[in-house]
């Protein structure tokens, strides 16, 4: 588990900002990121160990049912849930869509979700993320797509498994795919780097710091799927860094009682009893839907180019 | 004195650049997660992270007691960043509870959210000091009362942001996310 000793230490060499960005990535590691849609729940999160909440109007799921734009979160609705939190704050913002950005910064939320769970603003551009003072996370299926986003800023990377479906399938595909990448990087010779960078579309100064340390420049977490505190292990034990739980948490038969069970099972992903003695008397998890039986046009993690 | 056997709590944050800085300070770190990992353990460092989580999986195992039993038995040093500082301190009725091992208040988030956080100068003035060194503060806790008997390791801008008092150690920023070891050096011989 500690070969990290030997990649140098993630943000050397880049500036202050960008630094400044990553550091909170480095602290929210080991931990679980929930999605709140009111001061209630935000409480609730804090109450269960959560590292971080997310701001939401509608959890996935609800976004998914109802269908219809999804939108940055209303303003006073990212303040209630500030207002009642010491914890860090995340909130949305459309693919894109630089002034919702602009106005979650305005707010001093803590981390900006440039998310594909609501609808993309731009079809054919990111935002572009290094003129912020606050850090971003974006999601990503594959290494290429990680790194065009930690090209434009990204200060952390997700995965991008199908959300509110409670199906962990995708995100366990885009965590193998990203991983397997990086080792086909780290055992390329020199002379195929630009013809890798080329293939993967990724800027070639991160193909050739990936291929020479062995990971990502930015944490990469989980999200997508997550419904149970096995999910969230799984997640960990394929390389994620932490994980996110959207739908998973309140739309569950006691939120609290899972919030903690994911909390639990999280820092203690690699020892099965731990898992177990969390996984008890949870009562229902969320329902959930067959992320492989998804029409194309109700498929997320296509959002994001 | 016996050998240093170091090690990071491993529950939550920034645990592997501890691992780091303690493996370039010439030690092979361990990771503690439950009672049973802290048994061989001399030196313990308490990430930051967020306070409030780290409470909650402290508490899980019954970690919130041990470590701080260990601490005043003297079989353990220990050092906490950020988050672990805020631990380390006491504020009364304040959540989370605290351990109560330096003499000094340290209030959360006293710098602002994370638009506020930043990398500065900061001055050892003893410990690993003299010299200057870089502080990284990430949404980052203050102390705002001092007891007599602490000794003030670091200043920024004047203000102590790093303390010691007998074998604790409390560090409002992250000296783990530079290429700096002389904390973590001068914390394994505490």
């Amino acid at each position: 588990m500690n070969d990290g000793f030997q990649s140098p230490l993630r943000g050397a060499g880049l500036s202050e900002a960008h630094r400044t960005r990553i550091g909170l990535a480095e602290m929210l590691r080991g931990g679980v990121i929930m999605d709140v849609t009111t001061a209630e729940e935000a409480h609730v999160a804090q109450e269960s160990g959560a590292v971080a909440v997310m701001a939401l109007e509608r959890v996935p799921s609800d976004i998914r049912r109802d269908g219809g734009v999804a939108r940055m979160s209303p303003v006073e609705k990212v303040e209630e849930i500030q207002k009642v939190c010491s914890i860090p704050v995340m909130a949305k913002a459309r693919i894109g869509h630089f002034v919702e950005a602009e106005i979650l910064e305005s707010l001093e939320v803590d981390f900006i979700d440039e998310s594909e769970v609501l609808t993309p603003a731009d079809h054919a551009h990111h935002i572009d993320k290094n003129r912020f003072k606050v850090p971003f996370v974006c999601g990503a299926t594959n290494l290429g797509e990680a790194l065009r986003r930690i090209g434009e800023g990204a200060a952390m990377l997700r995965t991008k498994g199908e959300a509110g479906t409670g199906d962990i399938t995708e995100a366990v595909r885009h965590l193998r795919a990203i991983h397997s990448e990086i080792r086909r990087l780290t055992t390329a010779p020199e002379e195929e780097w630009m013809t890798l960078a080329k293939d993967h579309g990724a800027p070639y100064s991160l193909v050739c710091q990936v291929a020479t340390e062995g990971r990502l420049p930015v944490p990469n977490f989980a999200a997508g799927g997550i419904a149970t505190p096995a999910d969230a292990a799984l997640a960990m034990r394929l390389g994620a860094e932490a994980v996110f739980v959207g739908s998973g948490i309140f739309k569950s038969k006691d939120p609290l009682k899972t919030a903690k069970a994911i909390v639990h099972a999280t820092a203690h992903f690699e020892d099965a009893t731990e898992i177990a003695n969390a996984s008890r008397d949870l009562g229902e998890a969320m329902p959930g839907i067959d992320a492989s039986k998804l029409p194309e046009a109700e498929r997320l993690q296509d959002r994001g180019w | 004195m016996s050998a240093v056997q170091a090690a990071v709590l491993a529950l939550q944050g920034s645990v592997e650049p501890h691992l780091r800085s303690l493996h370039a300070s010439g030690v092979d770190p361990s990771e503690v997660r439950k009672p049973e990992h802290l048994e061989e353990i001399s030196h313990l460092v308490i990430p930051g992270g967020e306070s409030t989580t780290l409470h909650h999986l402290l508490k899980l195992h019954g970690l919130d007691q041990l470590i701080p039993d260990r601490v005043r038995a003297g079989s353990l040093a220990l050092m906490g960043t950020c988050g672990g500082a805020i631990l380390m301190g006491k504020n009364p009725d304040q959540f989370p509870p605290r351990f109560e091992l330096i003499d000094v208040e340290v209030d959360r988030n006293a710098y602002g959210r994370q638009v506020h956080s930043f990398i500065g100068k900061v001055e050892w003035e003893s410990g690993p000091g003299p010299g200057s060194g870089e502080g990284v503060f990430i949404r980052a806790p203050r102390f705002s009362k001092i007891g007599d008997d602490v000794n003030i390791l670091a200043r920024k801008d004047g203000e102590a942001v790093a303390v010691q008092q007998d074998r604790c150690i409390a560090c409002c920023f992250h000296p783990e996310l530079t290429s700096d070891p002389r904390l973590h050096r001068w914390f394994l011989g505490i």
